[in-house]
């Protein structure tokens, strides 16, 4: 047994006194092993992935439990002793590579530093291994990769030299807290090959914390389901997608079978709005070139892409944000203004938007009855009983109780309350189309389920269109009628959801549909064999 | 009130307990002072003793007293012109960071103008040009001052800009003046709200320092660092009088950075 943790416990502190976040968890990696950890965020994942490098974060603190690492318990050691086991024995990998490399050193010197400190390695020998891992690990010239800067490589290839960096001193357990969470999928698929790659060849045991069911199948041998700092139930990465015992497991599982039930829509009728030939950019640069789509009244149509892909641009063409340098946009069949000062009052309540972070789509200085009766009073004039009658019938509509949440502060909301709010604030101008800016990437699969559900209801019942910009294709499936594939600021393809996907029509569908990692355990081995990565 | 009392530190509750007698002393000045602010009641310099607690000054006049007055006087001043200095800087500041373009532009490099400039060296330009007096101090200082205020405005705004919530706005079709008030200044008033005590902290070291250098409030108005540098002298005796103003400068000056960290760790959401 490499790492034991026993019945571990971290308190949190807060206002008054101290919460438990995790309430005596046990975990056991074997050499060579790695335990895949799922579960919502604020389930304790992360908290006890650190853990295992005997690091609690700011603000927390162990009370009680061991953790055995290779029969030592790293929480009874003095600080000293314990740092000596963080890199050299146990590495970490973080999510956010970009944040977490220093921009003003070169990848190489930031490699060459762990065996600097463990005295593991010669300057020359950490060297020669670093590009020894930067080639195995597919990265661009990996002779002389590692004399670029974080900013001089792309977020993959980033993600990718962390990896590298982790392995440096050869260490026995690898902790991986969502190192693919940011990335788009076809970057993704790379990261989790180099991984794969990394942690076969080495033969070091590893972590692999995230989220996305998919992803831990391809990357584990056995998974722990964690919720609410509690473990939910733990097996072989087989049995555990087969065979689930908890209800919470298989709640988890159906998230991604959400669809919609297929709607009849009126044919022929002339698109809420339209995007004409559209090319934009900033400066001299285009980020789009000749877009045009329409949006049929009451559908939703998905832009699909990765990041770059100009899916963000197109809605600050349409919202005024950013003038187009040719094409035009209509609404109802009459060209809008290209510039949002321009525009008038109706036409600016028609076109309104849904952010992807809710938080900082939420002025936190405003209780929600704020920010939901401005857009009342501006757009439509309504005050006193008409507005809080308006604003009860809004918080019903987002299935929030409004005597509960009106005199709430964002802060003292949830992440999937907050942008149900962000869904209301849209709705108050009674809007005829709503741009839905990757509303549901950043919320938790059961609450972005959640989220499409309100989403499709509200659409039934009041026939608003939706552009709906997303990089993830279980969400366009959800509740698409048309997509549009975007790449490099150009439309791929564009079409009903079934033409488009099912089978993919143009070749990069293709690629990005093959990207999307399956629930089915083999499918990373497949695709590494078909030459993806 | 008693529980936010009991969540403070107790740096903060001495900060607040001090610049509450300062308060006291400023406003009731006329009932708490023995003598009158200019009067003269006996002869120059004489030592501490039941007439007269802290002696008399060059020109006889109660020290006490005159330390009471001074209070009002000096921290009136300051805080008018801290408050100007606010109104000046942080309109300013807002309407560079919202408006951007031209007007961002020219602001800015009128502000760099400003301080390059060593502010001293300004203020006493700009004070022997438009002659003494109460009103011309506060206007010198307060524009000066409102440089830095215009800086930390101009820069918190910006950040604030950039929030999905203020594009928000702006998309709904709301106004300038909307996004400043309602959208950007309660998500900078933490900010703004600790400079304000240390702006006052240096405009109230600035008038004792011009007051000292003979260019502050106009005699006979009693004001702590004109009083430090009339009475000098006395130390060469070994008498500490002259220290006494020094310190009322320096006990508050204190008591305001303790309330201000307080209110910058509270702002922050900073947990210990």
């Amino acid at each position: 047994m490499l790492l034991n943790i026993e019945n571990l416990k971290v308190e949190a502190k807060g206002d008054e006194g101290w919460t438990p976040i995790l309430h005596g968890v046990d975990l056991q990696v074997d050499r060579g092993e790695v335990v895949g950890l799922i579960g919502e965020s604020g389930a304790g994942k992360s908290t006890l992935g650190l853990a295992a490098l005997g690091y609690a974060h700011g603000g927390l603190r162990f009370a009680g439990g061991r953790v055995l690492f290779d029969g030592t318990d790293l929480l009874q050691l003095p600080d000293r002793q314990r740092r000596a086991f963080r890199g050299r024995r146990v590495a970490y990998v973080a999510q956010s590579a970009a944040a977490s490399f220093n921009p003003a050193w070169r990848l190489l010197a930031q490699f060459c530093e762990g065996p600097a400190i463990h005295h593991t390695a010669g300057r020359a020998e950490s060297e020669a291994f670093a590009r020894e891992l930067y080639a195995a690990m597919h990265l661009p010239d990996p002779q002389n990769f590692g004399l670029r800067f974080p900013h001089q490589v792309s977020g993959g290839q980033l993600q990718r030299a962390m990896v590298a960096m982790a392995m440096a001193c050869r260490p026995d357990l690898i902790v991986f807290d969502e190192p693919t969470t940011a990335l788009d999928v076809t970057t993704q698929i790379g990261v989790l090959a180099a991984i794969r790659r990394a942690v076969e060849e080495t033969g070091a045991a590893a972590i692999y914390i995230s989220h996305d069911l998919a992803v831990v199948a391809q990357m584990a041998d056995r998974i722990k389901v964690m919720r609410h700092g509690r473990e939910i139930e733990e097996a072989p990465t087989q049995r555990m997608m087969t065979a689930p015992t908890q209800d919470y497991t298989r709640s988890l599982w159906a998230v991604r079978e959400f669809r919609r039930p297929t709607r009849v829509l009126p044919q022929a009728s002339a698109p809420t709005i339209a995007i004409r030939n559209v090319t934009a950019g900033y400066g001299n640069m285009d980020v789009l070139s000749d877009v045009g789509f329409e949006i049929p009244r009451g559908s939703t149509v998905a832009v699909v892409g990765e990041s770059g892909s100009g899916k963000s641009t197109t809605a600050r063409v349409m919202t005024g944000l950013l003038p187009p340098r040719l094409g035009r946009i209509e609404l109802n069949g009459t060209a809008l203004p290209p510039r949002l000062a321009d525009r008038t009052t109706e036409q600016k309540r028609a076109v309104q938007m849904i952010y992807q972070i809710a938080d900082t789509a939420l002025n936190p200085r405003q209780t929600v009855r704020q920010i939901l009766s401005r857009p009342l009073q501006f757009y439509l004039g309504l005050g006193g009983k008409a507005r809080e009658a308006r604003l009860h019938e809004l918080m019903e509509q987002i299935e929030m109780e409004p005597a509960h949440f009106l005199d709430r502060l964002p802060g003292e909301l949830s992440g999937g309350q907050k942008q149900r709010i962000g869904i209301a604030r849209a709705l108050a101008a009674d809007p005829e189309f709503i741009i839905c800016d990757e509303v549901t990437s950043a919320l938790d699969q059961l609450v972005a389920e959640g989220i499409l559900r309100l989403l499709s209801k509200v659409q039934d019942k009041t026939g608003l269109s939706y552009m709906f910009i997303t990089h993830d294709i279980a969400t366009v499936r959800a509740i698409a009628d048309e997509v549009v594939v975007m790449k490099g600021g150009r439309i791929m393809d564009k079409g009903n959801l079934a033409e488009v996907l099912d089978p993919p029509r143009h070749d990069y569908t293709r690629q990005l549909l093959a990207s999307v990692p399956q629930m089915d355990p083999s499918w990373l081995s497949r695709r590494i064999s078909e030459g993806a990565a | 009130m008693i529980r936010l009392l009991k969540t403070m530190p107790p740096t903060a509750i001495l900060g607040v307990a001090v610049i509450t007698i300062y308060a006291v002393v400023a406003i009731f000045a006329p009932m708490l002072a023995p003598h009158g602010e200019a009067e003269i009641v006996g002869a120059q310099f004489e030592p501490w003793s039941a007439t007269y607690p802290l002696g008399t000054d060059t020109l006889g006049r109660d020290m006490l007293s005159r330390l009471i007055w001074g209070a009002r006087n000096t921290v009136g001043v300051a805080l008018v012109t801290t408050a100007l200095a606010f109104a000046i800087g942080s309109v300013t500041g807002l309407l560079a960071a919202a408006l951007g373009g031209w007007v961002d532009l020219g602001l800015s490099r009128l502000v760099d103008v400003l301080m390059a400039v060593p502010a001293l060296i300004l203020t006493l330009l700009a004070l022997s040009a438009l002659g003494p007096g109460v009103a011309n101090l506060i206007v010198v200082i307060a524009v000066l001052d409102s440089t830095r205020v215009f800086r930390l405005a101009r820069a918190t705004a910006m950040n604030v800009m950039v929030m999905d919530y203020v594009e928000a706005a702006q998309l709904r079709g709301e106004g300038t003046w909307w996004i400043i008030t309602r959208e950007v200044l309660p998500n900078i008033s933490a900010p703004l709200i600790a400079e304000f005590g240390l702006r006052f902290c240096f405009v109230f070291l600035t008038i004792s320092a011009l007051s000292f250098l003979g260019l502050g409030l106009p005699p006979p108005m009693a004001d702590w660092g004109a009083m430090v540098r009339d009475n000098a002298a006395l130390i060469t005796f070994g008498d500490i009088t002259p220290l006494m103003p020094a310190a009322s400068i320096a006990v508050l000056t204190v008591s305001v950075n303790f309330v201000v960290d307080w209110l910058l760790h509270r702002a922050s959401g900073l947990k210990d």
